[in-house]
């Protein structure tokens, strides 16, 4: 598989009245072409200031990327200048936002704004671009794209306007595409369609996705691996089978279980992970999860636990995997479980 | 359960929204159900469907345009005496969606709880009342101690908390929970949901419980009922809804629900449905669902399905199913 981007080591901070805030601390990961990357996690836990610093689109003011590389095609992004990186936004890498109401221009034409990247990005003359716009409506399944392109983003509903966006990001056959939320503000059925359109592009186009989202579900149908982020920092990552079926975190553990299946028990209660988040301004020293984890040791009060590789595409950062460590069993009812007894669903 | 008694009865309510001239916004047009004591109705739909407003209909925030609603025997939909309201609004409480907006930023917790305490028991002596406040705290998974402080030192599970300290501080009898976990985090939603399960078992509560998080309706409800512009077009017990779902609409709309199981993922087959839910405004004619419905026939578009218990407990509104009957 061809390497594409490649994190390492990634810290960003913010600064506020209340201080330092660590919202990404030590992040490294990879994408590869064609594949979809989920990275998943709760509010707060660092996801989307990833994203954004892959795009370098954080507030210059009180942001700074403390440490770490994003290399990309033999450059280094976190070193790039302003110009250059603007060279890269849109032909390159491009990004869908979660909300398609406040990431369209309202008193521009779509067809102008999805224009405004093949202008910036393309040389080509006025009337390739309005007809490369048509095609680009057509392919995200707008109908009457002719007639669609000269109206304004509020004659669109919530669904078309993310079409819209995709539009707008695929207009330059980038490399990778980062979906922040891409559906979280959509219907579910609405969702599905969304969800449809991006695995049929990116099979045609090969496009890397890395897939910022808090919905499990949503991983389950598009990504090929999965990092788990909490308190700015990946707990866990692996293949999507290793992550759903072997998970080896405890916090894993508690996000699979905390979820109800449609087609489980609803007389049992749900498992809910105990506690809140941590506030990013005052960490606790040892794993940020632990104060949360019901199977933490001593130590993890006090130290970090370094990264264990389970397999050649699952690494964990735990103390349980240490060999010191008591062995503990993943709760039931995750993993292997649902394998074999899958078929009583409805819809299927 | 024989013995069943029908707490809530809904009877065509109708709920008109005057959208500019001439224009009628429907939306809630002739719905028909009703909430056994004791049990939890799932109300689920997509956005614009008209689910919160039958919530708020209920509970007399909105005037319905016509029907009724009559609750333990009670035609609440008409005019009351203001001792009768007061009771009725005493037996029924909400809890909202945004645990930010819907707590006033410069009350305190306890005066937020007592409020409720203060309408429905004048003349409490302070004491008990602050024991009261106490007690509620403890009872949603608060500290005591947490009384005195504002809203803002509380993350958002907390402050759900804290909204449905303030519900139960008047002691109803039936809750409508509009989304009450939708602004929550994955880890946070289930400790929420376990919390009001639990009080329903302790204090034999009824819910409504709007949401359009199908996995966690089903979870919750005993019945659900599913909405599509302003209509309902199933309404079932829940295992039996999911396990057999009638309604093209409820079929397509469990498919779209992605499971956190990569293996069914795969081998699934997902019924996608083409378009968006027409304008409310100007619904399509005959069964509203037609224009999106993958098996809609040429009597879609001349009459409304009729609402039929097609057998006990199971309701829906489609002609595929009206034939046989």
């Amino acid at each position: 598989m061809e390497k594409i981007l490649s994190v390492e080591n990634l810290h960003v901070s913010f600064y506020s009245d209340g201080g330092e805030i660590a919202a990404v601390r030590g992040v490294s990961f990879d994408v590869n072409k064609g594949e979809t990357l989920a990275i998943v996690g709760e509010s707060g836990s660092g996801k989307s200031v990833t994203a954004k610093t892959l795009m370098k689109l954080l507030p210059k003011q009180n942001s700074i990327i403390k440490q770490g590389d994003v290399k990309y095609g033999g450059k280094n992004l976190v070193q790039l200048t302003n110009r250059d990186m603007e060279k890269l936004r849109g032909s390159e890498i491009s990004m869908v936002f979660q909300d398609p109401m406040t990431s369209l221009n309202p008193t521009m034409t779509i067809g102008k704004q999805v224009m405004e990247g093949l202008k910036r990005h393309r040389t080509m003359s006025k009337k390739t671009a309005y007809t490369r716009t048509v095609e680009l409506l057509e392919l995200v399944g707008i109908p009457d794209p002719g007639e669609r392109i000269n109206q304004y983003p509020h004659q669109f509903s919530g669904g078309m306007r993310q079409r819209v966006v995709i539009a707008m990001a695929l207009a330059c056959n980038p490399k990778m595409l980062i979906a922040d939320e891409p559906t979280t503000a959509l219907d579910v059925t609405i969702q599905a369609q969304i969800l449809e359109l991006m695995k049929e592009l990116q099979k045609k186009f090969q496009t890397a996705i890395i897939l910022i989202t808090h919905d499990l579900g949503v991983v389950a149908n598009m990504a090929q691996r999965v990092a788990v982020m909490y308190a700015g920092e990946i707990m866990e990552s692996g293949t999507l089978d290793e992550i759903f079926y072997q998970p080896k975190h405890p916090y894993t553990w508690g996000l699979l279980s905390s979820m109800p299946k449609l087609h489980a028990d609803r007389s049992l209660p749900l498992t809910p992970i105990p506690g809140t988040p941590p506030d990013l301004s005052h960490l606790p020293e040892g794993c940020p999860f632990a104060p949360r984890c019901q199977y933490a040791l001593k130590v993890c009060h006090q130290y970090e636990p370094g990264k264990t590789k389970v397999s050649t595409t699952h690494t964990v950062s735990c103390w349980l995997e240490d060999e010191r460590a008591p062995k503990v069993k993943k709760p039931e009812g995750i993993g292997g479980m649902q394998r074999g007894r899958q078929s009583k669903i409805a819809g299927s | 359960m024989a013995d069943k008694v029908k707490l809530l009865e809904v009877n065509r309510l109708k709920k008109y929204f005057h959208a500019g001239k001439k224009k009628v916004l429907k939306a809630v047009d002739d719905v028909s159900f009703y909430v056994y004591k004791g049990e939890t109705l799932g109300l689920v739909g997509e956005s614009g469907c008209g689910k919160s407003t039958v919530g708020r209909t209920i509970i007399n925030l909105y005037k319905a345009t016509s029907g009724n609603v009559i609750y333990d025997g009670m035609n609440v939909q008409q005019k009351l005496s203001v001792r009768d309201l007061k009771k009725y609004k005493k037996k029924m409480q909400m809890i909202f969606q945004d645990p930010y907006s819907s707590l006033n930023p410069r009350m305190t917790v306890a005066e937020i709880i007592a409020e409720g305490i203060d309408n429905h028991a004048p003349g409490i002596s302070r004491e008990r009342k602050m024991e009261k406040v106490y007690q509620l705290l403890e009872l949603v998974g608060l500290h005591s101690s947490h009384a005195n402080r504002y809203p803002h030192e509380f993350s958002g599970g907390q402050r759900q908390r804290i909204g449905i300290a303030r519900a139960l501080a008047v002691e109803p009898e039936f809750i409508i929970a509009d989304e009450p976990i939708a602004a929550l985090d994955v880890s946070i939603q289930a400790q929420i949901v376990n919390l009001l399960r639990e009080l329903q078992r302790g204090k034999q509560l009824t819910y409504l419980f709007i949401a359009h998080d199908l996995s966690m309706v089903k979870h919750i409800s005993d019945r659900v009922a599913v909405m599509y512009l302003g209509q309902l077009v199933e309404l079932s017990g829940s295992e039996k809804l999911y396990a057999n779902p009638l309604h093209p609409y409820t079929k397509a709309l469990l498919s779209a629900v992605p499971l956190p199981d990569p293996d069914l993922e795969r081998t699934r087959e997902r019924i996608i449905l083409k378009g968006d839910v027409p304008n409310p405004l100007h619904p399509p004619c005959g069964c509203r669902f037609r224009t999106r419905c993958p098996e809609a026939k040429a009597i879609c578009a001349e009459a409304a399905p009729e609402w039929r218990e097609t057998e006990r407990d199971h309701f829906v509104a489609c002609h595929i199913y009206s034939a046989c009957w």
